[in-house]
């Protein structure tokens, strides 16, 4: 082969290479999303352990953003999961563990719980329809389903309050359970409707919009 | 073969394409046309897209009639031969005449267009001093405010008590003005069988006006990007009977009883306070 | 002062070469820069910026700076700030120390002060982003497959179809000027460079910088507002609009610069016998084209630089609720935002009017009629914005006006399509490759015309507004009628630019798929948009699935003839090279009657023109050539 050939079938090969990397790179930043959680089987339905923090972990890739975590009840094992796998036409109880404090809801409306069995919520042990709105801290809806549950924020005074996930039952924490029916198989997603996005415009950016943190699928199956 | 031939075959030829395909245009795609006939204003718009398909379709044909005729009349035969053609440089009376025909056709297109959307609206927001207001039929008016906020909406019934709901339903033969305003980004209601488009935008009241005929199930979907779940923002109207509006309007009073007591008072538009606390 | 070439300076070979003011300069102060401005923009530590960039894990301030800077520092690495060092320091004016002949690929990675090597830098820059951004298409059709299954996470579709948006609008906007005009505009004029050589070199350094800053955003997690960016949506985004912000930032000014430059060049640097009535149209097309690009960029800029405060340093010009508009954005952009897209067009005009009278061997018909409709389109451009706000809940009473004006550019538009069609008649039709494409602008520019009037029509355009109606109508005239153009032009004027034939056989194949393929894939949108698919989703009614797939599949081919393309270019200009005559076309515009390469300076003797190039068919003794044989005294 002559010298400008070999030159030729290099560059080639090396161009190939560079662009075969760049491509893997972009791909796995592309299909980056969280994993999935499926809600334990029980006698009555399934089961479904939540959490909000503050902040997430500290080896996380935004370690100052809200987010959601998914809780396995037995091991108090954090997961940052937002994608739950919930079995179909079933009465599924969830219950949210939220160690963060109040934002206030930017829409008062979220403040009342819809969608839920019985049109109420039991915040830590009472039940009730809704909450002050400016003591929501998050919210958890499905849209598509008209499910929409706020979540009451840790009291502002809180003695010890958890910074960064994982947190435990020791800090300061209030507990919102409730049971809705899933619908048929199916893809559906669910946010929070609490401006909590600290340091974005109308705190609604970063965290707010991004899947991982307050925002996922539920995979109805 | 001299001039008047070639033109007068491609006359001919679109005559004969345009008085096939219009009328197959205006009859058989004509009724299938969006949005539906569900409303009075969505029947304006299938009126309207069906006069500007049977105009459109005699343009089109005629380009493509003649590109399809001189690419197989003035074909160069024998390429391996360079032979120029006429030295032709212009026609002023067919340059006079398109001009004509063109200005008449476009100048019909839009005073048309501004009839039809001066008569009723359209169903399209007009902003917070609307031009055109369709006139009231026996049912009245009813007026909801569409609340647009990342990533629901939510219908206000401000003549309900502000009422607030995640579900819609409107009461047929009835006048209804959609009071579209946003919270946060800007959306855009879109909802499709009611042939009714209106931008949410924070701060500002976009008034779009629809009147309901019979029992109607409509799809509403947002039409502007506005963040991670905009394809995700939609939901299903209905369109029900007078009667059962009214049970269904009072039942929804009950239910979001606890929410409208923490409601702001009903306001055309609504500036959320910002944050409040830190980190 | 004359430019003709001087002798190449003795350079040093090997590794040593690299040593200087190039692109790796460029690029290695670049990153300096970035860091720099990275650092400096940390500095600022008032309590509220110290507050939003704590709680939101980025810093908008820094990352500006960083591009700002890394900016600077990659135009200092290239050698832009030389000569007005040099100036400022006394030494006298010089125009040609950067031209220089013999210096293989090199001098494409440099400063370089050559029409014609700015003219292949920017073909070949264009060239790979739009292939970048059409993967990207390929990318957002995979996903559309299907409505329940995300085969990319829901942020990074959004950057996606941003960034498929973004860097098509923002590259293709130079896509036919960048490379042709830059070439073929002085060649046409009978001048031997541009007005401002420098600054034709930094409009596409520039757009280079611009692009690698848009690829950033991935790094900062993305931009969900498409390439519209609108507000407050792009302020209450994380740190990736800020690479929206700075990619569009430079590309206006890009813009603007090139405009600039191109109209004073077709003003001021006509030769002899070059007369308003002997311009050739696609000059006219550029020069209509330079005049939008210059009155409307900035515009551009202006609004971005707004956003970027509402970013950095909390300003509120977009946020309602703390004095600000979310309709001040909207307006903004779509002032600059209708005009940009008849700079997508009026280039892919003038094309497809140069070459139809070639391939028809006649002259062109009705050159009067096609001036006055490139200067209608562009005049009435600045006035039809509104259309893009119809259901915003602007003014009613602004509607019926735009609704007028918008119809009423369709007229001038119309002149363009009966000067392409008078030019056809009687004549001698060769269906080259480059003529298959003009006849396919033709085609695929109808069907994005007749939309546009559907869409200008508000009862109309209530349903069709945000919808898949609207993707398929701009993709007609944009990609059916730009890129058409774009690849008429290339299969037209490579071999005159490179010296080289391109393979016919695969050109047509390359033709007839992408004109089928491209057909099959947006054809069906109209109908979806017409069903009520809305813009920019991530899932839709399942009822629409057997539409998508067979518009995901059709999108796959086009990807597939674009790579047919890619071989062929590959091939014919690496690898095989089989020269090109002279004057492959037996065109009779004055770029053909030069030889093949061309000489560094163009013409030996700056020629005196006594007609316009569409002499076709008219007697031969009068029409003598422009440029006298070698040796002559013309």
């Amino acid at each position: 082969m002559t010298g400008a050939g070999k030159r030729i079938v290099g560059i080639t090969i090396a161009t190939a290479i560079v662009c075969v990397v760049i491509g893997l790179y972009i791909g796995l930043y592309l299909v980056n999303v969280p994993g999935s959680v499926a809600a334990t089987q029980t006698a009555t339905g399934a089961q479904l352990y939540l959490a909000t923090v503050p902040s997430a972990a500290l080896n996380d890739s935004h370690p100052t953003w809200v987010s959601y975590y998914a809780v396995n009840a037995s091991s108090q094992d954090w997961q940052h999961k937002t994608t739950y796998v919930l079995p179909a036409n079933t009465l599924v109880h969830v219950t949210i563990f939220n160690y963060d404090s109040a934002s206030g809801l930017r829409n008062p409306w979220f403040g009342q719980a819809t969608g839920t069995v019985g049109g109420v919520i039991t915040l830590n042990g009472k039940q009730a329809p809704a909450i002050n709105n400016v003591d929501a801290s998050h919210v958890f809806s499905i849209p598509q389903i008209g499910l929409s549950v706020p979540l009451l924020g840790v009291s502002a005074t809180a003695k010890n309050p958890c910074s960064n996930a994982p947190c435990s039952l020791s800090n300061d924490h209030t507990v919102t359970s409730f049971t809705f029916r899933t619908p048929g198989k199916g893809l559906y997603r669910w946010q929070c409707f609490v401006p909590c996005a600290a340091g974005f415009i109308a705190g609604f950016g970063g965290p707010m919009q991004t899947v991982g943190y307050m925002d996922g699928f539920i995979k109805v199956v | 073969m001299d001039e008047t031939n070639h033109f007068r075959r491609v006359v001919l030829l679109w005559l004969l394409a345009t008085v096939i395909m219009t009328p197959i245009v205006i009859f058989v795609f004509g009724p299938g046309l969006p949005p539906g006939n569900g409303t009075v204003e969505a029947s304006g718009q299938v009126t309207d897209n069906t006069v500007l398909l049977a105009t459109a379709t005699p343009v089109a044909l005629g380009v493509l009639v003649y590109l399809g005729y001189v690419l197989w009349a003035f074909r160069e035969r024998t390429p391996e031969v360079v032979l120029d053609g006429p030295p032709i440089r212009g026609n002023s009376s067919v340059q006079f005449w398109w001009l004509i025909v063109t200005t008449t056709l476009v100048l019909f297109l839009a005073g048309y267009g501004t009839i039809r959307m001066l008569a009723d609206g359209s169903g399209g927001g007009q902003g917070p001093n609307p031009l055109a207001v369709p006139a009231t039929p026996a049912g009245g008016k009813l007026v909801v405010q569409v609340v647009a906020q990342q990533w629901q909406f939510n219908y206000r019934f401000p003549g309900y008590g502000g009422v607030e709901t995640n579900q819609v339903e409107l009461p047929a033969n009835t006048l209804v003005q959609f009071n579209v305003t946003s919270l946060d980004v800007i959306h855009s209601f879109w909802a499709y069988q009611l042939g009714v488009k209106a931008d949410a935008n924070p701060g500002v009241n976009n008034v779009a006006y629809v009147t309901t005929k019979g029992p109607l199930t409509f799809q509403v979907r947002c039409a502007e990007l506005c963040g991670v779940w905009h394809g995700y923002m939609f939901g299903t109207g209905y369109v029900v009977s007078r009667a059962r509006f009214a049970a269904w309007i009072a039942q929804q009073r009950v239910k979001f009883a606890p929410a409208t007591k923490q409601l702001p008072p009903y306001s055309k538009t609504y500036f959320p306070q910002a944050l409040r606390r830190a980190g | 002062m004359s430019a003709i070439a001087v002798p190449a300076t003795a350079r040093p070979t090997g590794w040593r070469k690299l040593i200087g003011f190039n692109m790796l300069t460029g690029i290695l102060l670049g990153i300096g820069g970035w860091f720099l401005g990275y650092w400096i923009g940390g500095r600022f530590t008032g309590v509220n910026i110290a507050y939003y960039s704590k709680t939101a894990g980025q810093n908008d301030i820094s990352i500006m700076l960083g591009y700002l800077l890394g900016v600077v520092g990659f135009l200092v690495g290239l050698g832009f700030a030389n000569y007005p060092l040099k100036r400022m320091l006394g030494h006298p004016p010089s125009l040609a120390e950067q031209e220089s002949e013999g210096e293989g690929l090199y001098k494409y990675f440099t400063l370089s002060t050559d029409h014609k090597v700015v003219a292949k830098q920017y073909m070949v820059g264009i060239g790979l982003f739009f292939f970048v951004a059409g993967l990207n298409a390929m990318l957002i059709r995979t996903e559309l497959l299907q409505p329940n299954v995300h085969v990319f996470g829901a942020n990074q579709y959004l950057t996606l179809v941003g960034m498929h948006g973004s860097m098509m609008m923002g590259t293709m906007t130079s896509g036919l000027l960048g490379p042709f005009a830059t070439f073929l505009v002085p060649l046409m004029i009978g001048s031997r460079r541009m007005a401002f050589s420098r600054v034709s070199a930094f409009t596409f350094w520039l757009l280079m910088a611009g692009e690698v800053i848009l690829l950033t955003t991935i790094f900062f997690g993305g931009f969900q507002t498409g390439w519209t960016g609108y507000q407050p949506l792009g302020a209450q985004g994380t740190a990736g609009y800020d690479a929206y912000i700075g990619f569009f930032a430079l590309v206006g000014l890009s813009m603007t610069l090139f405009g600039f430059n191109l109209v004073v060049t077709i003003t001021t640097m006509r030769s002899p016998g070059m007369t308003w009535t002997r311009l050739p149209i696609f000059v006219w097309g550029a020069l209509t084209t330079a005049w939008l690009m210059v009155l409307a960029a900035p515009m551009l800029i202006a609004a971005l630089l707004m956003a970027a405060s509402d970013r950095t340093v909390q300003t509120a010009f977009y946020i309602p609720g703390q004095g600000g508009s979310a309709y001040l954005f909207q307006n903004l952009f779509w002032v600059f935002g209708h005009p940009e897209v008849y700079i997508l067009a009026l280039p892919g005009m003038g094309i497809v009017l140069e070459l139809i009278p070639v391939f028809s061997r006649k002259p062109l018909w009705g050159y009067r009629l096609a001036v006055a409709g490139m200067l209608g389109i562009a005049f009435l451009s600045f006035f039809v914005w509104q259309h893009h706000l119809f259901v915003s809940g602007i003014n009613a009473d602004l509607r019926p006006f735009y609704m007028l004006s918008t119809e009423l550019i369709s007229l001038p538009t119309g002149f363009i399509f009966l000067c392409a069609m008078g030019t056809l008649w009687r004549g001698r039709i060769r269906l080259t490759v480059p003529m298959l494409f003009c006849l396919g602008w033709i085609f695929n520019f109808l069907w994005g015309g007749i939309s546009g009037v559907f869409n200008s029509d508000v009862p109309s355009d209530v349903t069709t507004h945000g919808s898949f109606f609207v993707m398929a109508h701009f993709h007609y005239t944009i990609m059916g009628g730009l890129i058409f153009a774009f690849f008429a032009a290339i299969y037209y004027w490579v071999p005159k630019m490179y010296g080289w034939k391109l393979n016919e056989r695969l050109a047509k194949i390359h033709f007839w798929t992408l004109f089928i393929a491209f057909n099959s894939t947006f054809a069906p949108l109209f109908a979806l948009g017409f069903m009520g698919m809305p813009r920019r989703v991530v899932t839709y009614n399942p009822a629409w699935q057997g539409l998508n797939i067979w518009v995901s599949v059709s999108a796959y081919f086009i990807g597939l003839s674009m790579l047919v393309f890619l071989f062929n270019v590959v091939w014919s200009l690496a690898i095989k090279r089989e020269p090109a005559p002279a004057n492959p076309w037996h065109a009779k515009s004055i770029e053909w009657e030069l030889p093949t390469p061309l000489p560094v300076h163009d013409f030996d003797r700056i020629p005196v023109f006594d007609h316009d190039p569409y002499p076709y068919g008219e007697p031969a003794p009068t029409r003598a050539p422009v440029i006298a044989p070698a040796g002559g005294t013309a």
